[in-house]
């Protein structure tokens, strides 16, 4: 397996990690946003925790969200050590920098990763644990005969909380920026440059970096001018 | 005109360095290097050190010239190595600040001197074409579609300046080693060795201690023969070939 | 000294083929025991010590610069020359051949030059083995095109960078044996002294650059290839650091400096702008393939033109005199370099420059955005195109023939080759001397062989373009590997020279003593001021044209400059540190002794040949007069303090019957 160590070892092996887990966590965002959206369909929550037990019961959906878990951690893990080695790498900085010539966002990808991962761990902390916790309550819903977790409760208790709902808008926002470098470039380092399809890759990072998170923002907005009305 | 020049002076590697200020009186016809000359005729007839930069064909092609000029590589024209930057960029009283090339794989010898010899054995490593002298055929017996050779010229191009790991805020090389990957693995002359070549190359150009690529973009912008980032995605897929599915171990 | 060329017996088109296959040989496990040192790795030292390092020999490789890869050998643009006929328009060697000998002013030595036109075909097989992109066709093949001199196109070529490409390649191959230890690679390291031990080239003095210590390194046999000396102008289109260092303490050592005069003046470079001016910047040779040369038929439009008042375009065609197609018709544009540069000083002697200084003529390529545009349009299917789009479509062509050529032009000087005329201007370019070789490519000392443009055997009196690369990878690749062995084949039981030895001792001694002398005198001038004087004094009287009178006075006056030098000259900083300073001045002051021998070596050829024109001797029209009976030699200066000394090579001309050239 030596070959195979020092491929993953090596600069663009350690990128190509980076990547795929990237274009994971990017597979994912649109089907949890999905998922989401159910909050809003103003029934009580019933569809969303009709979707939430699915998601959480499924044996095939559980394989994937430990996966999630795992490459989530990956994606973090190798993104603060490659960006430690190329701090290292670069060494001393220029008494006067430029920053005509690069994206914003492709300079701070490290920093944006961290406070995505902050995001991170408060929104697992909040929602996820609480129910692999078992300190929800109960609810029934329809087309299920046993009781599931109430996952819309806690929900909606933060979606009102105004602060909560500053910290949520903000993270979608920084994972707005993350993938408005991130997307194209996790192909770019693929290898999949080409004259004819990179513009098409382009363009549909920029949309998705910009769609996917709004959708994400507007469900806690939503909720909060509803509760706020 | 007259500028304000802060210079980076720095003994040797082991020097802390600091930027110094001088008055310089220049043309505008003038290029940089020639209003540098002026500044060190002027220090050498205050009997001081005069600063110490390299350059040699000053005519943009030998790849030694290596400043950089507010913040920029090469300064603000692009495609414009520091040797072909006239004054005329430059507006009189102006206060321009030059620093050497940044990169840990590149130490600065003296003032704006630095070491790039990482880049020959990156070069070393596998950038060539094993093809001992009188072992070739006729020139003409394997044509090259125009496309290809010029796309594999446009590679060749590079100067082997630096100044792509100079503006990489990871201070990676991978610019200047995939520029080299792809116009030999882009040739059928090449293709016999590809994923030997790049696998060495790729291996050295870490050992150097270079960072890794974050797609970020500042070497294409600022690479004084505007070589091009599509060859490192070139080079990362001959990389993941090489190391995935050729049977090409070292 | 009796000047031995050990040319081969046999008839010219044998003599090589014969020779190579009769050559003493080393054999393998020998060639393992001996060792190289090349010095210099431009195109022939660079090929040289690849070629050396796959034949098994050990070889130590040394350049002043900190990659072998920024040798001038980079900024050569035009092309390269072979005898391809790929292009089927009646190429041969022989013609190759003919063109070099006629084109060298029948000054050079016909069977190096067959040798030459012979490996030349070998060399593009090589290069593009290695991968050097030359232009294509759309067809897949090598595209060629004209230089000046020639009536054939057998110019090989790579964008305006073939220079760079045939040295990547070079360095590449070269980068391969120092990976596989048969190239030992010194960068930053900078020959001050050539060793000799019983009368052989054994070793060299070399300094370290980044320390300021000096070293020794021994060898077998010393090859140099340390490129031209045309930096004793001081303004040329070399580059800042080209110097003649190397080739002149071989010369101190007792080597021979052959034809120093002759020098390229190349007719098309960008002109002097102003006196902080390092250097001059070439526009390609290939330019005038498709560029028009000309000047205003009046002085008044010319003095319209260097004040300001018109440019070029308002110059109507029919007052425009395009003074190359005007005197030889034959050629036009593209006479050869000393002919064309020649007719550009009479024309602003004339009054007719076109720069504020007086200094430049027009180099114009409306004509051929016109004709381009029209063929492009018609072959793209387009009717009645407009002017406009004729002039952008040619534009466009002329784009891609010439993109960065123009681009570094309108850089240098802010304006826009694309709409007004260039202006262009002769400047030095190339040094056709160099030490003296015999076929070997050995000099008159034992062990000692010099390479590409440090050496003076190939181009006569004046070079033809695309042939400097030729004759450098010729040397490296073709050549020395063979004749090395004449020498080697008598050393194979020589054991490893000792570094240790008295002779070793000595020099590196003597070097010292130099170095320091220099850093001490503590003057109150510049190394730059110096190198500035003595160019101007080497340009106005050693430069395009030359006469007795100047030159007897231009040696008065470099001899005085140099004392100058040695008791004025400021140094700051140690001779034990990293020094550039030092280093110029190293440099500077053997050209100072250089500068010396040129201009006696003008003054000693009593005629009008190739890159040297004395104005004494020209016909009626103002051509240069050869004096064959008289001049037909190689000068080889022997270097002494008070009065270098002359040895004469007769040169015989077997194959060829000397003529006058004529490009009418
Ligand atoms: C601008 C320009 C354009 C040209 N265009 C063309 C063209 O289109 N076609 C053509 O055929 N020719 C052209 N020429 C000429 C041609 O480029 C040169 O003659 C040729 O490249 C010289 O090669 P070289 O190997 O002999 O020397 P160089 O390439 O000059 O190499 C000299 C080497 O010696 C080393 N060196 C020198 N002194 C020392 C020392 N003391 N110690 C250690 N190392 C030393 C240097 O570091 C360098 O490595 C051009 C020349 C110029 C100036
Ligand atoms: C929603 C979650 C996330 C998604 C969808 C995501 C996606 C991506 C993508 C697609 C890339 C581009 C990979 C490439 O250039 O090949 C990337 C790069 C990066 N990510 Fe994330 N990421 C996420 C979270 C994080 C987190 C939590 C961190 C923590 C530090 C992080 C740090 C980084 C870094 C440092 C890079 C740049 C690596 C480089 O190119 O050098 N990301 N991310
Ligand atoms: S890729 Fe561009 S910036 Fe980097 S070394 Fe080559 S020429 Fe210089
Ligand atoms: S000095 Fe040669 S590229 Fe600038």
């Amino acid at each position: 397996m030596s070959w195979f160590s020092k491929f993953l070892g090596s600069s663009i092996g350690r990128k190509l990690l980076m990547s795929l887990t990237g274009l994971f966590l990017i597979s994912f965002l649109p089907v949890h946003l999905a998922g989401n959206l159910q909050l809003l369909a103003g029934d009580g929550g019933e569809a969303f925790n009709t979707y939430a037990e699915f998601m959480t019961t499924n044996p095939l959906i559980k394989f994937i969200s430990y996966g999630l878990y795992f490459f989530i951690l990956l994606h973090t893990f190798l993104g603060v050590r490659i960006w430690l080695r190329n701090r290292s790498a670069k060494g001393s900085k220029y008494a006067v920098s430029s920053t005509g010539t690069s994206s914003f966002s492709s300079r701070n990808m490290a920093w944006l990763g961290i406070i995505i991962f902050a995001f991170l761990v408060l929104h697992l902390y909040q929602f996820w644990l609480k129910m692999k916790m078992g300190v929800l309550e109960k609810v029934n819903v329809a087309g299920l005969d046993e009781p599931v977790n109430n996952l819309y409760a806690p929900v909606e208790a933060a979606f009102t909380d105004p602060i909560y709902v500053i910290i949520y808008v903000i993270a979608m926002i920084v994972i707005g920026f993350h993938l408005w470098h991130g997307f194209q470039s996790s192909f770019q380092t693929l290898g999949l440059n080409h004259k004819k399809y990179t513009p098409v890759i382009k363009g549909l990072g920029a949309i998705y970096s910009i769609v996917v998170p709004l959708g994400f923002i507007v469900i806690p907005i939503v909720f909060y001018l509803r509760h706020a009305m | 005109m007259k500028l304000t020049l802060k210079v980076w002076r720095q003994n040797g590697p082991n020097d802390k360095g600091n930027l110094e200020t001088h008055q310089v009186e220049a043309s505008e016809h003038m290029s940089f290097l020639e209003m540098m000359d002026v500044l060190n005729e002027n220090l050498i007839s205050e009997k001081k050190t005069p600063v110490a930069f390299e350059h040699d064909c000053r005519e943009g092609i030998c790849g030694t010239c290596n400043m950089v000029i507010n913040g920029r590589p090469h300064g603000p024209q692009k495609g414009t190595t520091v040797c072909q930057l006239h004054m005329r960029a430059f507006k009189d009283g102006d206060t321009i600040v030059v620093e050497p090339w940044r990169a840990s794989a590149f130490p600065v010898i003296k003032d704006l001197v630095v070491d790039r010899s990482p880049f020959d054995r990156i070069i070393q490593a596998g950038g060539y074409i094993s093809v001992n002298t009188g072992q070739a055929q006729d020139a003409n017996a394997i044509p090259i579609e125009k496309d290809l050779a010029s796309q594999a010229f446009d590679a060749a191009t590079c100067i082997g300046c630096g100044a792509c790991v100079a503006a990489c805020p990871n201070g990676s090389a991978m610019l200047f080693t995939s520029a080299k990957v792809a116009h030999l693995n882009m040739l059928p002359q090449g293709e016999v060795e590809s994923s030997k070549r790049v696998l060495n190359m790729v291996n050295q150009m870490d050992e150097e201690g270079f960072g890794m690529c974050s797609n970020v973009g500042a070497c294409e912008a600022e690479c004084p023969k505007e070589i091009s980032i599509t060859n490192i995605a070139l080079m990362n897929r001959e990389y993941l070939t090489a190391s995935l599915a050729s049977n090409t171990t070292t | 000294m009796k000047l031995d060329a050990k040319i081969p017996a046999g008839s010219l088109e044998e003599k090589w083929t014969k020779y190579r296959s009769t050559m003493n040989l080393v054999a393998p496990n020998n060639k393992r025991r001996i060792d190289i040192i090349v010095v210099g790795t431009g195109l022939a030292g660079a090929s040289a010590a690849a070629t050396l390092g796959e034949l098994g020999y050990n070889v130590k490789a040394f350049t002043f610069h900190d990659s072998p890869r920024r040798a001038h050998s980079i900024a050569a643009q035009g092309g390269i020359n072979a005898a391809k006929n790929y292009q089927n328009d009646g190429d041969s060697v022989y013609r190759l051949f003919y063109d070099t000998i006629k084109g060298g002013d029948y000054r050079s030595r016909e069977a190096n030059v067959h040798r030459l036109a012979e490996a030349s075909r070998n060399i593009i097989d090589q290069c593009v083995a290695q991968g050097v992109p030359f232009a294509r066709e759309y067809g897949g093949l090598l595209a060629n095109r004209s230089f000046g001199g020639v009536q054939v196109s057998r110019t090989f070529y790579a964008r305006g960078q073939t220079g760079q490409q045939l040295l990547l390649g070079a360095y590449q191959s070269l980068s391969r044996q120092i990976t596989l230890g048969k190239v030992e690679m010194y960068n930053r390291h900078e020959m001050l002294d050539l060793v000799l031990m019983d009368g052989k080239a054994r070793g060299i003095i070399a300094r370290n650059l980044l320390t300021g210590k000096l070293e020794r390194f021994a060898a077998h046999c010393v090859v140099i290839a340390t490129g031209g000396y045309g930096n004793v102008f001081y303004l040329s289109t070399n580059a800042m650091g080209s110097n003649v260092t190397a080739a002149w303490k071989s010369v101190r050592r007792g080597a021979l400096m052959a034809n120093p005069c002759y020098t390229q003046i190349h007719p098309t470079c960008i002109p002097v702008s102003g006196d902080y001016q390092s250097k001059l910047t070439l526009m390609s040779e290939s330019l005038r393939n498709d560029g028009r040369v000309w000047v205003p038929k009046t002085v008044e439009n010319a003095e319209a033109i260097r004040s300001g008042k018109k440019t070029g375009l308002d110059i109507a065609e029919g007052d425009r005199d395009y003074y190359l197609e005007r005197r030889y018709p034959a050629f036009g544009n593209l006479v050869p370099r000393d002919v064309a540069s020649r007719a550009a000083k009479t024309a602003c002697d004339e009054g007719k420059g076109v720069s504020p200084t007086g200094l430049a003529v027009f180099l114009d390529f409306s004509a051929a955005i016109q004709r381009y545009g029209k063929s492009k349009a018609h072959s793209t299917g387009m009717h009645n195109p407009s002017d406009a789009e004729i002039t952008k479509l040619g534009r466009a062509v002329i784009k891609e023939k010439y993109g960065n050529l123009f681009q570094m032009y309108e850089k240098i000087t802010g304006e826009d080759p694309y709409v007004y005329p260039m202006k262009i201007y002769p400047a030095v370019h190339y040094t056709m001397g160099g030490v003296w070789v015999d076929y070997n490519l050995e000099t008159n000392i034992p062990g000692l062989f010099a390479l590409g443009e440090a050496n003076f055997s190939d181009h006569g009196a004046n070079r033809l373009g695309a042939s400097a690369l030729m004759q450098g990878l010729a040397d490296g690749y073709f050549v020395i590997p063979y004749t090395i062995g004449q020498f080697l084949s008598k050393e194979i039981r020589t054991p490893q020279i000792e570094t240790s030895a008295p002779e070793f001792e000595k020099a590196e001694q003597e070097t010292r003593d130099l170095l320091e002398r220099l850093v001490s005198v503590k003057g109150t001038q510049s190394v730059e001021s110096f190198h500035r004087r003595l160019g101007k004094i080497m340009w106005e009287y050693c430069g395009m044209s030359r006469n007795a009178e100047g030159l007897k006075k231009a040696r008065k006056m470099v001899r005085e400059l140099r004392e100058e030098f040695y008791n004025d000259v400021f140094i700051p900083g140690t001779a034990n540190e990293f020094n550039p300073e030092l280093e110029k001045a190293g440099r500077v002051a053997d050209f100072l002794e250089l500068g010396e021998v040129m201009i006696m070596d003008a003054l000693d050829r009593n005629e009008s040949c190739g890159g040297h024109f004395r104005e004494e001797y020209q016909t009626p029209e103002g051509e240069a007069l050869r004096r064959d009976e008289e001049y037909a030699y190689v000068a080889a200066w022997e270097w002494d303090e008070t009065e270098p000394k002359v040895h004469k090579e007769e040169l015989v001309f077997e194959n060829v019957e000397l003529k006058t050239r004529s490009y009418k």
